[in-house]
């Protein structure tokens, strides 16, 4: 019978496309658009690193004010960045199976061909540890070794992109490029790289997109190279010099480790709580301590990555689709109706109730199966169209598959609950009263 | 094989109730043929609506082979509906999307019958109304006569022991509906009960018993409450 009522179907959608093609587009358009406002959400909330979240800390150390916390809507919260001395004193411990500080800047790059214009390049000043521990793919070279840490030489990885500006689609590795009035050296080149929050950067804008230039985080200090990051400072301080910033109170580098077991996790939080402890005992860190080590999924739910007001905008797509039911059901109803009096007659020909419910059922998860394609295409040129007028979200990868089945999914069935009431309505007629006006 | 006794139709809206049948007492025999005849909004049609189980009746007990119908569920009602009843409309009430054999396959497909003895079916009833030839038209491109055998056919493919008759050659030419009679009457002779409403009076002729409705009620219900005997058959129209 299911293959006889999808015929039926077939053909009764066929027989009418005009009001067929209506009820496609209304279920497509509810549901383009409210899989466009998913598909963002889902970016935006989902895991971004699942192989290794639960292993990747943001590590936080409340030296802030001991007036007032630092985050006023969550007083229970450190602060979302490291003083640069603490940096380098947590760069010191030896727990971590790897851990990095960063900071983000600009450079003016300056290639050695005429043809290209310098431009500028937002970089990110970081350990060697970076790439390993977020799994940052290599097209060519890799990570710059131990010394270039130490040393803080002149090295740099570069982003796919901007070695295809500087070099074409060569390997660059052992090549140099002038950043600013110093030059680099070429180490590796990083891959097409685009997780889909930038997890390890939330405060400067969870899509921004990856940097394309990496320098060794000890140049910062010996280059006296700004911070193109946030610069938050509670304490009241002459900061004249860039040491005066280096040696201030003010937190401005962001710092991640990796801790493989609970563990080593456990015996990394002792360090941090001694370590404070012993600032404390300099005077610093006045407030009760506060060391928080934040897996991936946590840090985003710290820094309300898909906040309340994303959640809001959800709900707001699912009432636009929910709109265009209610018009899928008056347009459904009113095909149903037209056919009443075939209804009457199949059923004087002994059709159920079941037999015609699930007849026209079909017929409407039909067309919610022809809606979720539309919806599909909608819902990805709608994700085109969120890349547009939101430049930071460039990196929003579009629909996986668990999206395109939740597509399909929420069509076919948005379509079957839009025909439950017609149908239902349709099997309530009595035959008799159509079977002469056929 | 059809026994209604005391049976009543009322229909009600806030402001009017109308009764269709008032306390209808008939009996059908097993291979009758029945005219039931009478003037408009004498509810001719609401007896064949009841008598077809389209309908239930208010009140009174319907007996079909001898079963209580006024007690069943819609499903039941769709299976004897399916099995031993046939429709045959004045309008034809052909799918007018399907041809001729899907037409007819119709009935079949809710019986649960597998796709040979449907085909065998089919093409057995569209044989013995003379259409064996046109299964793959559609219903537009045959004229009346063929419809309504088409729609006879149908009635027929699922071997019904009761056919209801509404205004079968109504829409009809006086050749065709002459031919559709002959049909009926064969079909008939083949030992299927048929009861026909008409307004024609020359057709009602043709049928074993004429039954005549008034207001709802037999007009003349002694006399023809009863079947009569096979061998006493009255051909007689009631005036």
């Amino acid at each position: 019978m299911f293959f006889y009522n999808l015929r039926l179907a077939r053909m009764s959608l066929a027989k009418q496309p005009g009001l067929t093609a209506l009820m496609v587009a209304a279920i497509g358009i509810g549901v383009g658009a409210c899989m466009t406002i998913v598909t963002y959400v889902y970016a935006l909330s989902s895991d971004p690193i699942p192989e290794k979240s639960d292993a990747l800390f943001a590590v936080r150390v409340d030296s802030w004010s001991p007036d007032e916390p630092y985050w006023n809507s969550k007083p229970e919260e450190a602060p979302e960045q490291l003083t640069h001395r603490d940096a380098m004193a947590l760069l010191e411990s030896t727990i971590p199976t790897r851990h990095a500080a960063m900071r983000k800047a600009v450079y003016t790059v300056v290639p050695d061909s005429d043809d290209v214009a310098p431009f500028l390049n937002v970089a990110r000043m970081t350990g060697r540890d970076f790439f390993e521990m977020f799994q940052v793919p290599f097209l060519y070279g890799g990570a710059w070794d131990e010394s270039a840490d130490a040393s803080a030489e002149s090295v740099v990885v570069l982003g796919r992109e901007t070695n295809e500006k500087l070099f074409g689609d060569t390997n660059s590795v052992g090549e140099t490029v002038l950043l600013g009035t110093e030059r680099f050296t070429v180490v590796g080149v990083i891959d097409d790289w685009q997780p889909a929050i930038l997890f390890y950067d939330l405060n400067n804008g969870e899509t921004n997109p990856v940097e394309d230039i990496f320098v060794p985080f000890t140049i910062s200090d010996q280059r006296e190279i700004a911070t193109a990051g946030n610069t938050n400072c509670w304490k009241d301080e002459q900061i004249d010099t860039y040491w005066d910033l280096l040696q201030s109170e003010c937190v401005i580098v962001q710092f991640w480790a990796e801790l493989e077991t609970p563990q080593q996790k456990a015996e990394y939080q002792t360090w941090l709580d001694n370590y404070t402890e012993g600032q404390k005992a300099l005077g610093r860190f006045e407030r009760p301590t506060n060391n928080r080590l934040s897996t991936v999924t946590e840090w985003m739910k710290v820094n309300d990555v898909a906040s309340n007001e994303v959640l809001v905008v959800m709900w707001v797509g699912f009432l636009f689709l929910a709109a265009c039911l209610v018009n899928t059901i008056g347009l459904i109803l009113a095909r149903f109706i037209a056919k009443a009096p075939v209804i009457g007659l199949r059923r004087a020909l002994g059709a159920s109730k079941g037999a015609i419910f699930r007849q026209h059922l079909l017929e409407v998860a039909l067309v919610g199966v022809v809606g979720g394609v539309l919806g599909l295409v909608l819902s990805r040129l709608g994700v085109m169209g969120v890349r547009r007028m939101l430049s930071d979200a460039d990196r929003l990868t579009g629909m996986n598959l668990d999206l395109l089945l939740l597509t399909f999914g929420i069509a076919v069935l948005s379509a079957i609950l839009a025909g439950l009431y017609p149908t239902w309505r349709v099997c309530q007629m009595a035959p008799a009263g159509y079977l002469k006006t056929q | 094989m059809l026994d209604m006794q005391d049976i009543s139709r009322v229909y009600r809206t806030d402001l009017v109730e109308t009764h269709a049948l008032r306390g209808l007492n008939l009996s059908v025999d097993g291979g009758e043929f029945v005219a039931v005849t009478g003037p408009s909004g004498s509810g001719k049609t609401t007896f064949l609506n009841i008598a077809g189980l389209l309908e239930s009746a208010t009140s009174g007990r319907y007996l079909l082979d001898g079963v209580d119908v006024s007690t069943l569920n819609d499903n039941q009602r769709s299976r004897i509906r399916n099995e031993k009843i046939g429709f045959i409309f004045q309008s034809f009430n052909l799918i007018p999307d399907l041809n001729i054999f899907d037409n007819v396959d119709v009935p079949l497909r809710y019986r649960g019958f597998g796709g040979s003895e449907r085909r065998e079916r089919i093409e057995k009833a569209l044989e013995q109304v003379g259409l064996a030839a046109r299964m793959k038209h559609l219903p537009s491109q045959l004229s009346g006569g063929q419809q309504q055998r088409a729609a006879i056919a149908r009635a027929l493919a699922g071997s019904p022991g009761f056919l209801l008759a509404d205004e079968p050659t109504g829409n009809l030419d006086s050749l065709m509906a002459r031919q559709v009679m002959d049909l009926l009457e064969e079909i008939n002779a083949n030992g299927t009960t048929i009861v026909m409403v008409t307004h024609d009076p020359e057709l009602a002729r043709r049928a074993h018993r004429n039954v005549q409705l008034l207001d709802g009620q037999l007009a003349s219900p002694d006399l023809f409450a009863r079947p009569a005997a096979a061998d006493e058959v009255d051909l007689q129209p009631v005036a």
